[in-house]
């Protein structure tokens, strides 16, 4: 069997709508609902889906910034579901997170120096001064940015820049597994290649392993060995990334992929355009879940809830329709 | 005659001897009933440009240093105040990236919407008028919809609503500025669906504004890629897709990520779009691109018709890269 940096069993979360303070929750966010997958040390596994499919949660709750309501999650070895206080801040070294929003995740009042010193006096990982500022220097030529820029506040960047500092500052505590929440989303798109490559980079230089979430495929087909696609915090499709985004196997895969924007003016691809939006995840739809919005959708997929199948050798499908 | 004319536009943020000129020279042309997109990274220029049709830029900071802007025949930087408030949203309306920035939260959709028909078409004003524009952007439930505050709204839906107000007025030119790049795939791959039916349905002329060429392809007619204040290259939409022939738009195209090309290193454009006022001297492209020989560096090169159709700021178009 292959070694296992990190195993997510049967994760939910759900979050209480309408409570006050003596009522009891009546009903519930169910963001992930039941998500189990495996990454291996080094390899890069990529989650895609809409916004409000509960891809977010997923990454957060993988490393305890969520608290999840049900499943385990196991790093290295070791039980992190009830992890508490100190024992799990000194676990956190281990997994960092690489955020959206270049402009909103940097202190403001703070240079960067400081920015991504603090990574390091958190955990004690700079024993002088001297060895702190050799170290953020260092990180900023690893992740492409002068020693210059050091001393500079995040306003004086640019979206990709503010980026690179968001990766310097995940990169200092040197983790093992780094989840990257969307880190291209707000950028252009020459600028997106160049902060997907410095990922690449910087994985083959140090080894750890990612959890790249994101709702364009195409990104996520460049850096990931494997796929999660996830719809209303159900894992509905999973495998191999090449294969899967070749021969996608569940129709909302599919959709997804005709989305992805091309280039190519005479390109034979057919669109499938989805109607609406995620349904809410307090009421999902019965039965499969996508199957008011599926294409392709029987009557058995109204009532009956699809399971998550092996259809292939290490592809999974959660479609009564797959084969 | 065009509907949307621009010659030679320059526009300058700050006052000589500080000057900054955002855009240079700039010339667009745009049929009724066409789309024109506008391709370029952030600080290209593209949406300064895009605000000018409507004189939307405050000045001061922006001055209209020369040029024209010619909207059915007459000069938009001629005009008064009043004349101003007629075309804006009425001839020209816009759609920006963040539909929740642009709308009112206090507000509900229904109303906002309301506003723009009373100020442009007053005997519009009405309920009816509204549940159709909803209906009219594919927003379910219109009537539901038109009391919904933003807030309660998704993304997409917020962008369809906007859509729903800037068509009130019954526009000839909708300007949508990067009108996708805040949404998921999905929805982005929505909104270009439904621009695309109303500038069927409707006869009306779209200016798309975008960093990414994949979106240009399934809407536009005719493309122009701005880098660094100007126009680099111009084309038939199609043509300019299947071969590009400037070095800055032949880089944008590789660095968009496809799912069928092998996965590895994405091409980029290595450094980043100049500061503006660090324009480097000659070719501004030429510190960053492939093919640049030492003359680049000396003479700005001129906006050219390489083939029937196809402008191209480079001389060296049909030379091989030097460096890769």
């Amino acid at each position: 069997m292959r070694e296992t940096l990190l195993e997510v069993k049967a994760l939910k979360v759900h979050f209480p709508v309408n409570a006050g303070p003596f009522l009891r929750a009546k009903e519930f966010v169910r963001a992930v609902d039941g998500v189990s997958f495996t990454i291996a040390p080094g390899e890069t596994v990529g989650l895609v889906g809409e916004s409000g499919c509960g891809k977010t949660t997923l990454g957060r709750a993988v490393i305890r910034l969520v608290e999840p309501t049900d499943g385990r999650i196991v790093f290295d070895g070791e039980d992190l579901t009830r992890l508490k206080g100190f024992a799990l801040r000194a676990r956190r070294r281990k997994f960092q997170m690489i955020f959206q929003d270049p402009y909103g995740s940097l202190n403001p009042r703070a240079t960067v120096r400081n920015i991504i010193g603090e990574a390091l006096d958190i955990h004690r990982l700079a024993p002088n001064a001297a060895t702190r500022r050799q170290r953020v220097d260092s990180l900023l030529q690893d992740v492409g940015l002068d020693h210059a820029h050091a001393e500079r506040y995040p306003h004086e960047f640019s979206g990709g820049q503010r980026q690179r500092i968001g990766i310097a500052r995940a990169l200092a505590v040197e983790p093992r597994l780094i989840v990257c929440d969307e880190p291209v989303s707000a950028l252009d798109v020459s600028v997106q290649a160049q902060i997907v490559n410095l990922l690449q980079e910087l994985q083959q230089e140090h080894g750890m392993a990612y959890l790249f979430v994101a709702h364009d495929l195409a990104v996520v087909r460049h850096l990931s060995r494997r796929i999660l696609v996830m719809y209303l915090g159900k894992i509905v499709e999973a495998g191999e990334a090449r294969t899967t985004c070749r021969f996608p196997k569940h129709p909302y895969t599919q959709a997804l992929i005709s989305a992805v924007p091309v280039v190519d003016p005479d390109s034979k691809r057919r669109r499938i355009i989805l109607a609406g939006d995620v349904p809410s995840p307090i009421h999902p739809p019965g039965g499969c879940p996508f199957h008011p919005r599926c294409p392709v959708a029987e009557a058995q997929c109204k009532t009956e809830v699809p399971a998550l199948r092996e259809v292939e050798p290490g592809r999974w499908v959660s479609c009564h329709l797959a084969k | 005659m065009p509907l949307l004319e621009i010659r030679n536009l320059q526009i300058e943020f700050g006052r000589a001897p500080n000057a900054l000129r955002a855009v240079d020279g700039v010339c667009l042309s745009l049929e009724p009933g066409k789309t024109l997109g506008l391709v370029g990274e952030s600080g290209s220029g593209k949406s300064v440009t895009a605000l000018s049709i409507a004189r939307l830029l405050a000045s001061p900071p922006a001055f209209y240093a020369g040029g024209e802007i010619f909207l059915e025949g007459r000069d938009v930087l001629k005009m008064r105040a009043a004349e101003l408030r007629g075309i804006r949203g009425g001839l020209v309306s816009y759609v920006f990236q963040e539909p929740g920035a642009s709308l009112d939260p206090v507000f509900r959709i229904g109303n906002q919407i309301k506003e723009a028909l009373k100020l442009h078409r007053p005997e519009a004003a009405t309920d009816d008028e509204v549940v159709r524009l909803l209906k009219l952007v594919g927003i379910p439930a219109p009537e539901a919809r038109a009391r919904s505050y933003p807030h309660e709204m998704s993304g997409g839906m917020q962008q369809r609503a906007m859509i729903a107000m800037a068509l009130a007025p019954q526009p000839k030119l909708l300007v949508a500025d990067e009108p996708t790049t805040a949404l998921d795939v999905t929805i982005q791959a929505q909104i270009i669906e439904l621009l695309g039916r109303l500038r069927e349905q409707l006869g009306m002329a779209i200016l798309l504004i975008t960093h990414n060429l994949g979106v240009v392809g399934d809407l536009a007619d005719q493309v122009a890629v701005m880098y660094a204040g100007q126009i680099v290259e111009t084309a038939p939409a199609r043509e300019l897709l299947k071969r590009p022939l400037h070095p800055y738009t032949q880089a944008l195209m590789n660095s968009v990520p496809s799912l069928e090309a092998e996965a590895g290193r994405l091409a980029t454009i290595p450094g980043a779009v100049p500061r503006l006022g660090a324009f480097p001297p000659g070719c501004r492209f030429h510190p960053r691109c492939p093919r640049a020989r030492p003359e680049c560096s000396q003479a700005a090169p001129a906006l050219a018709e390489v083939e029937p159709g196809r402008w191209v700021r480079c001389p060296f178009w049909n030379a091989p890269d030097l460096k890769t």
